[in-house]
């Protein structure tokens, strides 16, 4: 049966079981690919959506669980937040094989929406769960902290 | 810079990835047999005759290197793999500088399926592949050069559609001029110079006049599609009416499947097939998802009478026994180190243990395969060795091996694991969609509990030291028996690549000891253990620099001497160790006092032609190490990329360090234990420390910068920890060592 899933602002109709994971229907029905696989168990945050604007792994919420959530990808994240976290991300080169980075930026972005000025400590507990396995931790971490900056001023 | 006595280490990655281990006998001698011309011819080349060979040939910049099209894109055709190391970004460099190309313009693919185009040069130039930190090296001349003829071409056709000399033609960002106001872009030009006879030897810019090469300014070209979500990786590809497979393997290494019941898993709504095939039973479905719960329904019972039934820790307390014994094999010897043993001063002995360790990339293992009308075979995937997986794709599916087509995908980190000479995932995209008839295409895609089961693992190894020192505190006597498993024994290639029973991949950082120790012994005994091996970034010195360097500061102290200066005095011959450790020294402040409950610790390595130091600042909190400063110091030739290079020794550092603290792969009775992230636990956020990178200029041809970042930094942090507690770590990781 479809599924009416609300997706970057669209609603559409996911003709998948009820029991698939939103990535995979996000991945390959809806045909959106920037949201990455990487563990399946939410312990690598590389599938990291916003689920009515809250950091989730969907590899964890299926598709029956998500109707009538306002679902956001990499694909369709907007706003001043994300633009100046995806440039500084370019400018200070945070990406190498850029696999996790869809999954960091989306973390990103709910954490500056939540705290504008983040610590070190608030930006260890929002992307603790985002693994980078090209460690590219101390960019992603200058990189917040630069976009708050620019966000402030 | 290639240091003399180096082995090229992309030679010994690509014979080590045979892995023909007798229990899965007939599918590997195929491939084997298939290859196998291939790879015998391999030989090693030092710096000097790997830049005559890229002078020597001149093959058309247009067709084999660079793209350039009526609509102005360039593409650039690299014959090296990005895994997310930037040497897409380094390449195009090398040819945006000699082009005169504008980076808007630019592009970058993956190519395959002509070693002579894309041969890699420091492996001798007869198999295309990304490892030991070749890339830079390799492509130096090759695509300057072709940035350069690429030029010329394009000034030579501008000179005859406008009827005037060549040298009056000026190139700047993609835009040919001259001085009477004409100008054309590259597109404009991109037909004529197809026609244009290439240039034999195109002069190259000098030193001085680079604007691209070494530009502080430059950032990766490929950022924004990774920030956007639009990066397309190999599990992105989607063809129409691609199916996707998932493959059961065995629950041990060695076992093979005895039978099975596909009943349950065809039930599944959207699975397709179910088939066997040399590693496994593979589920094909219409989607990832049916694929998955096709596989949880598919009952398989294995042989398991050749599999490997020992779990870790006997293979370990079996590596220590074979340790306490002579070695099987001398890779060094100068002096006689038993005989200065027994007469030193003072003499000390340190066991070390590393275990085996997981590549985790964050992309899963995967790879396509498709047939087309045409009956043409394409594969897309990370294809590290492409000479490699197009033999062996070409085997499996009885085509020639001229009607196979390889699609370099950029891939979601490899760190070597994506280098496996007899296929692995590639083999088993192509295995499938031929047993499915060819029906359709085919994506096998691992979970990561199949990747992190899936064996390949840096090798377990047990390194015992001795060492003697003189009454003045010299060291005088140097004994290091290693012991392991060789990532080359039992391939085809055994007898031709293992010199004296010395798998380089084994000792390399310990048998080129820099240090000047006048009686020496570096031995090695390699074990025969079921478990498949492969090289895991940095290899060899992954082990070999810990044993090292964390003996040598224990030798140090028990000489009273500082770690720095004991170091020093033995580095008279080494001017480039000498340098690196100097500034690593320098920046860290290592002469000065440090406030109460800071340590430090510093450690020196040599890898893949670069030589890099790191020195570590922490403090204990709780028994556990808390790391606040690291500064690098990185000698690698000639800088293409400066960011690039500070990127690469950050994020080899930092992987080196979740590596060392907390990274381990066990077995118990043969079967894994840690199969996903939550057991096996690579370095988050909050333990990654802010990496200070000091480069050291050089002005040798580019060395590696991929792996050389993660050898010193734990016996760095092993060291730092000695300095604080008094305590040796000598088992990894850190988190066990210590309990914490
Ligand atoms: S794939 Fe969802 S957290 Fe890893
Ligand atoms: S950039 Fe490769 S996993 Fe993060």
């Amino acid at each position: 049966m479809a599924y009416q899933i609300r997706l970057n602002g669209e609603t559409r109709a996911l003709d998948v079981a009820g029991d698939t994971p939103l990535l995979w229907a996000i991945r390959e029905t809806a045909g959106l690919t920037g949201t990455k696989f990487g563990c399946g168990i939410a312990q690598c945050g590389a599938c990291t959506v916003h689920a009515d604007g809250a950091p989730t792994r969907s590899c964890q919420m299926t598709v029956a669980d998500a109707e009538g959530v306002e679902i956001t990808t990499i694909e369709g994240v907007s706003g001043p937040i994300a633009e100046t976290l995806a440039q500084v991300w370019a400018e200070m080169d945070v990406p190498q094989c850029g696999y996790c980075q869809s999954g960091q930026l989306m973390a990103a972005v709910a954490l500056l929406a939540e705290s504008p000025t983040p610590s070190d400590a608030d930006i260890d507990a929002a992307l603790w769960g985002n693994l980078c396995r090209c460690a590219t931790y101390q960019r992603i971490r200058a990189g917040v902290h630069e976009a708050a900056r620019r966000l402030e001023a | 810079m290639l240091a003399k006595m180096d082995p090229p280490k992309g030679l010994a990655a690509l014979e080590a990835a045979w892995d023909a281990r007798p229990t899965r006998r007939t599918f590997l001698i195929g491939a084997a047999a298939a290859a196998g011309g291939l790879v015998v011819g391999l030989r090693p080349l030092d710096a000097a005759r790997a830049s005559e060979t890229a002078a020597a040939s001149p093959a058309n910049p247009l067709i084999g290197y660079i793209r350039i099209t009526p609509d102005n894109r360039v593409t650039v055709l690299s014959s090296q793999f990005d895994m997310g190391q930037g040497v897409y970004h380094g390449i195009a460099t090398l040819v945006v500088e000699e082009l005169e190309a504008d980076w808007s313009q630019v592009d970058v693919q993956g190519a395959a399926g002509d070693v002579t185009l894309y041969g890699n040069i420091l492996w001798g130039g007869t198999a295309q592949g990304t490892g030991g930190s070749t890339s830079m090296a390799t492509s130096w001349e090759r695509y300057r050069k072709a940035g350069a003829a690429a030029r010329a071409m394009l000034v030579a056709a501008a000179a005859e559609a406008w009827d005037v000399p060549g040298d009056q033609i000026s190139v700047a960002a993609g835009v040919l001029s001259h001085p009477d106001g004409r100008r054309a872009s590259f597109g404009d030009m991109a037909g004529r110079a197809a026609e244009m006879a290439p240039p034999q030897d195109p002069p190259l810019k000098a030193r001085g006049q680079w604007s691209q090469i070494g530009n502080e300014a430059l950032r990766r070209f490929d950022s924004a599609g990774k920030t956007n979500g639009s990066h397309r990786f190999t599990i992105d590809v989607a063809l129409p009416g691609m199916l996707t497979a998932v493959v059961a393997h065995p629950p041990r290494f060695g076992a093979r499947v005895a039978s099975f019941d596909a009943g349950g898993a065809l039930a599944v709504k959207g699975v397709t097939d179910v088939v066997q095939i040399p590693r496994g039973v593979a589920v094909v479905a219409e989607s990832t998802w049916a694929a998955l719960k096709g596989r949880e329904a598919l009952s398989v019972a294995w042989d398991e009478s050749e599999a490997e039934t020992r779990g870790s820790r006997e293979i370990l307390d079996t590596y220590h026994r074979l340790a306490s014994e002579p070695p099987k094999a001398i890779a060094r010897a100068e002096g006689d180190a038993a005989g200065a043993l027994a007469s030193s001063a003072q003499t000390l002995e340190a066991s070390y243990e590393f275990p085996y360790l997981a590549h985790a990339a964050l992309e899963p293992m995967n790879a396509i395969a498709a047939m087309s009308e045409a009956g043409e075979l394409e594969v897309w995937g990370g294809h590290q060795i492409p000479t490699l997986y197009q033999y062996i794709a070409a085997q499996i599916a009885e085509l020639p091996p001229e009607r196979v087509r390889l699609h370099v995908m950029t891939t979601g980190g490899s760190f070597g694991r994506r280098a496996v000479a007899d296929g692995d995932v590639v083999a088993e995209a192509v295995a499938v969609a031929k047993a499915i008839g060819w029906r359709a295409p085919v994506k096998v895609q691992w979970t990561r509990e199949d990747d992190m089961a899936g064996g390949r693992y840096r090798p377990a190894y047990v390194h015992r030291l001795r060492a003697g020192l003189d009454e003045e505190g010299n060291l005088v006597a140097w004994e290091n028996h290693i012991v392991g498993q060789s990532i080359l024994a039992g391939t085809p290639f055994e007898a031709a690549m293992v010199q004296n029973g010395i798998d380089y991949t084994s000792v390399e950082g310990a048998s080129n000891l820099p240090y000047a120790v006048p009686n020496l012994s570096v031995g090695l005994t390699s074990t025969d253990v079921g478990v498949p091996v492969l090289w895991w970034r940095a290899v060899g010195s992954t082990h070999t620099a810990f044993a090292v360097e964390a003996f040598i500061d224990e030798l140090a102290a028990a000489a009273g001497k500082d770690p720095y200066a004991f170091r020093m005095a033995m580095l008279a011959d080494h001017p480039r160790h000498r340098a690196v450790l100097q500034t690593a020294a320098e920046k860290a402040g290592w002469a000065e006092p440090l406030p109460e409950g800071r340590h430090r610790g510093l450690a020196l390595h040599e890898s893949f032609g670069s030589v890099v130091a790191h020195v570590v600042e922490l403090a204990m909190e709780g028994g556990a190490p808390v790391i606040h400063r690291v500064v690098a110091a990185v000698e690698c030739g000639t800088v293409v990329n400066p960011d690039v290079v500070r990127a690469q020794i950050e994020g080899g550092t930092a992987f080196g360090l979740g590596a060392i603290m907390a990274e381990e792969l066990t077995l118990e009775a043969g079967r894994v234990q840690e199969t996903n992230y939550d057991a096996y636990t690579p370095l988050r956020i909050d333990q990654a420390p802010a990496v200070e990178v000091h480069i050291v200029p050089s002005d040798a041809r580019p060395s590696g910068v991929g792996e050389p970042g993660l050898p010193s930094i734990g016996p760095a942090v092993a060291n730092a920890i000695a300095a604080a507690t008094g305590r040796r770590v000598r088992q990894l990781p850190i988190r066990k060592a210590l309990d914490v």
